[in-house]
């Protein structure tokens, strides 16, 4: 593998229905950051049925150049059919980076697609940059420039390594949705499209959809909400989140969940926080009767503040919460709750 | 039918962390488990197993003590353990790891491999795709109902928001969460039995199709650069106070904040 061939950031731009996953635009964003660096550019693979039309929005996010694979086995995503089609593009264009969203898809596609072209693969990255490694340079080994450097949480959030693959092409990472800020859309942005098509030749591995169930939309992605009021076990019930949601709607803001809530069946999946849920980063987090698990705190630790209602004065919650309050939730919130509408109707007046 | 199941051994970071008083993790005071994804995939097989018979073969890539999760395996009726051990696959990533595991399951007859979708250590979900890569079968991850079909596997595949539900001929690697389905507990006459059945101890020399280059810390094309412990934001204030004392203080605090 000669290193050197292989030149340009890369980012795999998720679509779902047709539809750019926000990952996509959040990827761009960082790409352009490292691809300053490493003075390149920023390329986007589009993968997908019917598709080549999104490639301007990509270009308003950022990419200097859209690979469009539009073909009618990517119209749903399956592992196989992509794998071929991204591992095609990489082993094509060599790319020195190659970026792909921490999600349900990237998840399944990344290592997948890391194996198949033989290189390293780091997940749910949550800081990328560009730096030396080793990181300082030690004596009988050659410290290498302009590496990327992969940064990410294990141990359920309790230790954080730095991880370089320095030996193989592409340098690939998933990256966790919610952490890398997309740039301000250039409006108007046209992009430069390179159309490719390696072919596809249905085999053992092309499974078969036999089905799509849709769950039913929440109205707001909790990772795009300013104010979280997320409810954990210690909510009691179902029935029980409703003062949750009478806060949530005096503050603008959405409720969301712990992993304890999902499992119980309280709420469905797609307002889980935490490690195996969602990571948000609101303005204002409200954890309420969430005791604070290490793999809760991992997905919400990054908002700007926390307020935290429990009557355990020993919840591992109040670590991490700015405003600790202990007390009885269900004396609390719906005070909170009228107060704070008073406080809102008085500003207006 | 023949069933793969890969699992792992964890250290127990839901049971509570546990840190040396310098604030680094006290990794020798943690107990190990079954890691609960791969104890989710066991579980579906021993199911398809009631349902359909089928011969559960168990695999773990660790230190002799993973042994420990085969046993707990057979206890809860899986047939057969393998223990894919050698100092010379030490700090393997996930491409050495799967490297590793694929060179073992070459030597196993199977219809269906089933692996956790991830371990609570590495949190990765990387390495079963890539062992379906290395063995050339579909790979379908995320399970969250698996049924068998014929000579073929129906899948509901959990994503953010939806799921498809997929089917796949055999032989196929599936990656289960651990939502599944709630695992079996080992029975005082599996326990029993556990300790008689054999355990199969495969070193280096028995990996099938697999190249030294690709194996162990040399072979890992990821090297960590630095790991630590997280720095966390420090605790901020706690108060204990009446109801409405309580309120006036979050409502003041917002205020500050500019939040109303």
């Amino acid at each position: 593998m000669n290193l050197e061939e292989y030149k340009g950031v890369y980012v795999f731009a998720q679509q779902v229905d047709n539809e750019i996953s926000g990952i996509a635009f959040e990827l761009l964003g960082k790409a352009k950051d490292l691809a300053k660096d490493l003075n390149t550019d920023v390329t986007a693979v589009l993968l997908g049925s019917g598709v080549k039309e999104l490639a301007d929005q990509l270009a308003e996010y950022g990419a200097d150049k859209v690979i469009v694979v539009d073909d009618p086995e990517l119209k749903d995503y399956r592992t196989e059919p992509y794998a071929h089609a991204l591992s095609s593009v990489i082993n094509k264009y060599k790319p020195e980076i190659m970026l792909v969203g921490a999600t349900a898809i990237g998840r399944d596609l990344g290592p997948r697609v890391s194996a198949r072209v033989a290189t390293g693969l780091t997940a749910d990255c949550t800081v990328l940059e560009i730096g030396d490694f080793p990181l300082q340079a030690v004596p009988g080994q050659e410290q290498l420039h302009n590496q990327l450097l992969m940064t990410r949480p294990a141990f359920g959030g309790n230790t954080i390594a730095t991880i370089a693959c320095p030996y193989n092409r592409p340098q690939m990472a998933t990256v966790r949705a919610g952490v890398m800020q997309k740039i301000d859309p250039i409006k108007g942005a046209k992009a430069n499209v390179e159309e490719f098509n390696p072919g596809f030749t249905p085999d053992n591995k092309y499974v078969e959809i036999l089905d799509i169930v849709k769950s039913v939309a929440e109205t707001v992605d909790i990772m795009d909400a300013k104010i979280l009021v997320s409810g954990g076990r210690g909510v009691g019930s179902p029935e029980n989140f409703k003062i949750l949601e009478d806060l949530a709607e005096v503050l603008g803001g959405t409720v969301s969940c712990s992993r304890a809530v999902v499992d119980s069946g309280w709420k469905p999946k797609d307002l889980q926080v935490g490690q195996t849920g969602k990571t948000v980063r609101p303005n204002v987090y409200f954890a309420i009767g969430i005791s604070g698990a290490i793999q809760h705190v991992a997905g919400m630790e990054e908002s700007d503040i926390i307020v935290a209602i429990n009557k355990d004065a020993d919840a591992p919650i109040f670590d991490v919460a700015d405003y600790g309050v202990v007390g009885d939730l269900n004396k609390i919130v719906p005070k909170l709750t009228e107060a704070l509408k008073a406080e809102i109707a008085a500003a207006k007046a | 039918m023949k069933i793969v199941v890969c699992v792992k051994q964890v250290p127990d970071t839901a049971g509570g962390v546990k840190f040396n008083p310098d604030g680094t993790l006290d990794r020798g005071a943690m107990l190990t488990i079954m890691n609960p994804d791969d104890k989710a995939g066991l579980e579906a097989a021993l199911r398809l197993k009631d349902q359909h018979g089928a011969e559960v073969t168990v695999v773990t890539m660790g230190l002799p003590k993973a042994e420990e999760v085969l046993r707990e395996a057979m206890a809860m009726g899986a047939d057969k353990g393998v223990l894919v051990t050698d100092r010379v696959l030490g700090g393997a990533d996930t491409w050495a790891t799967s490297t590793t595991l694929a060179g073992a399951i070459r030597n196993l007859e199977y219809d269906l491999i089933i692996t956790g979708r991830q371990a609570i250590d590495g949190d990765t979900a990387q390495v079963g795709p890539q062992i379906s890569e290395h063995l050339d079968i579909p790979v379908i991850s995320y399970a969250q109902d698996i049924k068998i079909e014929g000579d073929s596997v129906v899948v509901e595949r959990q994503y953010e928001d939806r799921y498809h539900v997929v089917k796949a001929k055999m032989p196929c690697l599936i990656t289960a969460l651990s939502e599944l389905n709630e695992p079996r507990y080992m029975t005082p006459g599996g326990i029993f039995d556990a300790y008689k059945k054999e355990i199969t101890v495969w070193g280096r020399a028995d990996l099938k199709d697999v190249d030294d280059a690709n194996l162990g810390l040399k072979g890992s094309p990821t090297k960590i650069a630095k790991a630590s412990d997280k720095v966390r934001k420090g605790a901020g204030e706690k108060v204990a106070l009446d109801p409405d004392e309580s309120v006036s203080y979050i409502v003041d605090k917002l205020k500050v904040k500019h939040v109303i």
